[in-house]
């Protein structure tokens, strides 16, 4: 599967994961606390300014990853629009914004495997109820190698259903497919039993 | 040990695939994201523990930057979004379904499944996506509460979807519905 993380190279990928993320979280509470629309317009257009900077393509790419604001935009301003509160409707909106473009900046800038492994740091070396870092990182990459496998089996169970039916396939195949990755489950299990387990 | 992590991660992955196959309609005719049924479902099959663990991987997986949201959506902006505290609210709902199914054992499983998925899913999970949306959209309680109210005769769908599938798989395997394991 494809991740968020943008193949063009910026200076930005250099930085290590952990003050990324540092940062983000600093600077969106930081902009939350701002009042004067003079003041979060001019963050945003510099947030905003970032993207262009690291090509067509990068920004190209950022602009795709604000689309799902869009339908909140819409009721945002049409809701302010009707109040006649114009003003304070425009900040909510340039400050979601700003926020949701700054992180995009993260998680295109930083690998996944990165951000994972910041997050295994997080977790003691000693476990946390059971859950240790190696445990993690384990479930992690069965997750994602698994996902492509469960959506073919979801895709090829739709066929089936579509071989029966002239209707779509709708939640009538969830159990199957169900089925099928819990079985699919306990054979990794048992796989992995076989090999000496997890520890 | 084993079987608990590869339920936790071919689950999650589950719900990943469940949001990326477009082609899904829950009710003929109606898109609805599956998304939360896969969240619902997580708690109801797999129990209180097992299921927010899946959750909480698939949203861990989520905000590291796959886009695997319903949407194609993905990454640490989702974070700073209007739609952050369903997100939050993802494990949420699975540990309340989980646990309604776990607890409630003296009725049928499928009614239990619909309770949880509806006290998980539906009840809790809304109450903080519209917390979510009210800090977002600098929003009273109540205004955002407007939004997230056109989203519930869908979900009530999916609880009783969430109860039949749930009881089809108590049905067929037992032994991996560990929310009522023996």
């Amino acid at each position: 599967m494809l991740t968020l993380t943008s193949p063009v190279e910026t200076p930005l990928h250099r930085i290590p994961a952990g003050i990324k993320l540092a940062a983000v979280c600093i600077f969106t509470i930081a902009l939350f606390q701002l009042e004067h629309i003079r003041l979060i317009a001019g963050v945003t257009a510099a947030v905003l300014a970032v993207y262009p900077l690291f090509g067509r393509r990068f920004a190209r790419a950022g602009l795709k990853l604000l689309k799902p604001l869009l339908p909140f935009i819409v009721i945002v301003a049409a809701w302010h629009w009707w109040l006649a509160e114009l003003a304070a409707g425009t900040a909510i909106i340039l400050r979601m914004i700003a926020a949701v473009a700054l992180a995009n900046l993260v998680t295109m800038t930083t690998r996944l495997s990165d951000i994972i492994d910041t997050l295994s740091r997080l977790i003691p070396r000693r476990g946390l109820f059971g859950l240790t870092p190696r445990i993690f990182g384990l479930s992690v990459a069965l997750m994602i190698r698994f996902i492509p496998t469960a959506a073919e089996k979801a895709e090829r169970i739709g066929l089936a259903w579509k071989a029966r039916s002239a209707r779509r396939p709708g939640f009538r195949i969830i159990t199957p497919v169900t089925l099928s990755v819990l079985d699919d489950a306990a054979q990794v299990s048992d796989a992995l039993k076989a090999r000496g387990g997890i520890e | 040990m084993e079987r608990n992590v590869t339920m936790i991660a071919l689950f999650a992955a589950l719900i990943a695939a469940l949001s990326l196959v477009p082609k899904l309609d829950l009710i003929s005719g109606v898109p609805i994201s599956a998304q939360s049924l896969g969240v619902m479902l997580a708690g109801t099959v797999l129990g209180k523990r097992n299921g927010t663990l899946a959750v909480l991987l698939f949203v861990a997986v989520a905000l590291a930057g796959l886009p695997i949201l319903a949407g194609g959506r993905g990454g640490l902006g989702v974070l700073a979004g209007p739609t952050v505290g369903y997100l939050v609210g993802f494990p949420v709902a699975a540990f309340v379904a989980g646990w309604v199914v776990e607890k409630w054992r003296s009725v049928d499983i499928g009614v239990a499944a619909f309770a949880g998925a509806v006290l998980g899913g539906i009840v809790a999970l809304s109450i903080l996506g519209t917390i979510g949306m009210a800090i977002v959209l600098d929003k009273t309680l109540l205004e955002a509460a407007f939004l997230a109210l056109p989203f519930v005769p869908g979900d009530l769908i999916k609880a009783v979807i969430v109860a039949a599938i749930t009881r089809s798989l108590f049905a067929m395997r037992p032994q991996f519905v560990t929310s009522r394991a023996a």
